[in-house]
């Protein structure tokens, strides 16, 4: 789960990490208070969107009078940003963040992950402050200073020198990141994160090291430990399909083809959609039903699929295990009449109780055609989108 | 088809260990008395395995399914010897129950439990480091060893006894695998599903070496799937240490970047992870890929033929 930069600033401030000072603005007029109340004559408006590349997108932009801040306020409100990685669909804007500009003497990278081939916490950081880290690590990776922390350990202050000396940074400065860096390991462990990403760090005209921009992503996983931060979601930044499957119990993911897929078990819905793709097809989607499907929970998955109206065909395959192929042939049989599936319809089923299933699915008379082998199912299916 | 598998036939305590398990293997189930660890015990009980008790906290001294219950697992295998536990209980205590485990002297830790925080999984891998001990999982099918023992929740009656190993980070893709080298008369020496998370137990590399190792097994199926880089770690154990097959799929091609596909660990992120430097990866290495799910079987009755 992502946070804004906004809700990821606040936490920042509470665990001592500085942040410029801002606020909020939901609508042109609160825009031109909050920036009366910051003063001087110069404000950062920022688009508040669960994507980066915003800056290039114009979700972020420079006033020099009130009037311009009311004028992109009212620009940018309402709006969909479309940046690198929204999509061509874009994301809604629904908040500002309002700041006041900082003297900036040179920008690096901070950034706090999980390395899941080291099995450790650890801290990334380089000179090469605004630029994606995945960018730098293709072009330049020896620019990226990076240390592991032993979760029994914790952070110690070598690690922070270590990473001081290698940005080039005196000692004041070093003495401000071996905090910063102490604070943001608490808070990772505190929210359970996934990444906290601080690009840029910036090293002010003053001497202060600052946070000019904040992500924080989350562990969904964890989110039962933290109520209050699980209570930051924000669904509008999320694809509206993918919201309406998890409130269903269902891991579904949006493509862009044409044949919907409705698998049980992650791997075998990737591997699904990879057939697909090799029998020449175009998956429409990821749809996981889970280990324990019952035949309400294939109804909803179908309706689902179908809301897509490109689709053109549906694949079905199961492999039973937990699940029971005929409970499943049920669901689908039940989803068929109550849905109105007026695609082409192909089942695979194989596993715990296969046979009961196929004939379920044989004696109702619905125009399903059914494969015997995961290969056949797939190039059926094709052959029937076409 | 062979008649007699093999392990019935060669039942040495010297190979116990290249395979984990065997049937002599005494098993205890954490999470015994709620529904899924009672329903999935009742399962292993009727395959066989020598599971020889349970543990739920506050339930000691009672009896389920005709074996003693226990409230840790300490007591549990001071009471039954037990050297392997499956552990069933809900993810926001899985990590305890794994802990637990280890500390008690658990040598084979297998949990099936789906979603445990990643920081709960840091310290796990961090307390297993330097012990004996290997963990399955967690988010995983768990392990089985046809005819002999199983411990998790593949479905028996696809697995017949043989010559496979079979490794992989999905459920259903094992029973794929499963499914299309006991069509080919091949069978399957151990199954180990190690799991979607990031931070699991067993990897790739760990389960290719006891295969390696394992004189009943003959050829290993690797399945594998998009995100971080334990693909990329086997095929340089393949390339420098296998002498036996291996036939690899890798899940995902498809997969947008940036999605989580299902498992928390499947996800592409800032383009590294993804199912073409995996293939590429395991090509180089002298692996046989196969493009196509179904064609794990054949692929691997091929190359034990020729």
């Amino acid at each position: 789960m992502n946070l804004h930069e906004y809700q990821a600033k606040a936490l920042f401030h509470r665990y001592g990490i500085p942040v410029p000072s801002g606020k909020t603005a939901a609508s042109p007029a609160e825009a031109r208070a909050v920036a009366e109340e910051l003063g001087g004559e110069r404000w950062v408006i920022k688009a508040q969107v669960h994507s980066g590349g915003r800056g290039k997108a114009g979700g972020v932009v420079f006033a020099h009078a009130l009037s311009q801040v009311e004028q992109e306020a009212a620009r940018l409100l309402g709006s969909r940003l479309i940046t690198r990685q929204s999509g061509p669909e874009g994301l809604p804007v629904h908040c500002l963040l309002i700041e006041s500009p900082l003297a900036v003497e040179r920008e690096l990278y901070l950034g706090v992950l999980i390395d899941r081939a080291q099995r450790r916490i650890a801290f990334m950081a380089s000179q090469t402050g605004g630029m994606e880290i995945e960018a730098v690590a293709a072009e330049d990776p020896a620019q990226i200073l990076m240390t592991h922390v032993h979760p029994a350990v914790g952070l110690q202050p070598w690690q922070s020198r270590r990473l001081g000396f290698g940005l080039g940074l005196a000692a004041p400065q070093r003495k401000q990141l071996d905090h910063l860096m102490r604070d943001l390991y608490r808070l990772f462990l505190d929210c359970d994160a996934r990444l906290i990403e601080v690009n840029p760090l910036v090293l002010c005209k003053d001497g202060d090291l600052m946070a000019l921009d904040a992500k924080i992503s989350l562990d969904p996983n964890a989110l039962w430990r933290h109520p209050e931060l699980a209570a930051l979601r924000d669904r509008t930044q999320e694809d509206p399909r993918e919201v309406a499957a998890a409130e269903q119990d269902l891991n579904y993911i949006h493509l862009p083809g044409t044949i919907g897929c409705l698998v049980n078990g992650a791997g075998l819905a990737m591997a699904t959609m990879d057939l697909v793709k090799l029998h020449g097809g175009e998956p429409a989607n990821f749809l996981d039903v889970g280990g324990t499907a019952t035949a309400a929970r294939v109804a909803e998955a179908f309706k689902l699929i179908l809301s897509e109206k490109r689709v053109k065909a549906v694949l079905v395959n199961i492999f039973g295990g937990i699940v029971r192929c005929d409970l499943i042939a049920e669901g689908i049989v039940q989803a068929v009449r109550e849905v109105h599936v007026s695609v082409p319809l192909v089942v695979r089923l194989e596993g715990t109780k296969a046979e009961q299933g196929l004939a379920i699915l044989a004696e109702s008379q619905l125009p399903i055609l059914t494969a015997s082998s995961l290969d056949e199912a797939a190039a059926q299916a094709v052959a029937a989108a076409r | 088809m062979r008649l007699l598998p093999r392990r019935l036939l060669l039942h040495d305590e010297r190979y116990a260990m290249s395979i984990l398990v065997d049937r002599n293997t005494r098993v205890i189930c954490q999470g015994f008395t709620g529904k899924q660890g009672s329903f999935h015990s009742e399962q292993a009980l009727a395959y066989g395995t020598q599971l020889v008790g349970g543990v739920t906290p506050g339930k000691g001294g009672q009896t389920h399914l005709g074996l003693p219950v226990f409230d840790t697992v300490h007591d549990a295998v001071r009471a039954t010897g037990a050297q392997a536990s499956m552990i069933y209980v809900p993810a926001s205590f899985a990590g305890d129950a794994i802990l637990e485990a280890l500390d008690a002297g658990i040598r084979v830790i297998v949990c099936i439990t789906e979603g445990i925080p990643v920081l709960d999984m840091l310290r796990v891998k961090a307390a297993l480091e330097g012990t004996e001990a290997v963990l399955i999982g967690p988010n995983c099918p768990g392990i089985i060893t046809p005819g002999a023992c199983k411990i998790g929740i593949m479905p028996a009656a696809i697995h017949s006894p043989g010559r496979v190993g079979i490794v992989s980070r999905s459920g259903t893709l094992t029973y794929e695998a499963v499914f299309q080298t006991t069509q080919a008369g091949l069978g399957q020496s151990t199954c180990i599903g190690i799991g979607g998370d990031p931070i699991q137990g067993m990897d790739f590399v760990d389960c290719l070496a006891r295969f390696e190792a394992d004189p009943e097994t003959e050829g290993v199926i690797l399945v594998g799937e998009i995100g971080g880089t334990a693909e990329e770690r086997a095929a340089e154990y393949i390339r420098t240490r296998m002498h036996k097959p291996v036939v690899a799929y890798i899940a995902g091609v498809t997969a947008p970047p940036g999605k989580r596909m299902g498992h928390a660990g499947a996800m592409i992120s800032g383009g590294k992870g993804t199912a073409d430097s995996k293939y590429q990866a395991l090509e180089t290495a002298g692996a046989a890929t196969v493009r196509s799910p179904a064609e794990m079987g054949e692929r691997m009755a091929e190359l034990l033929a020729s």
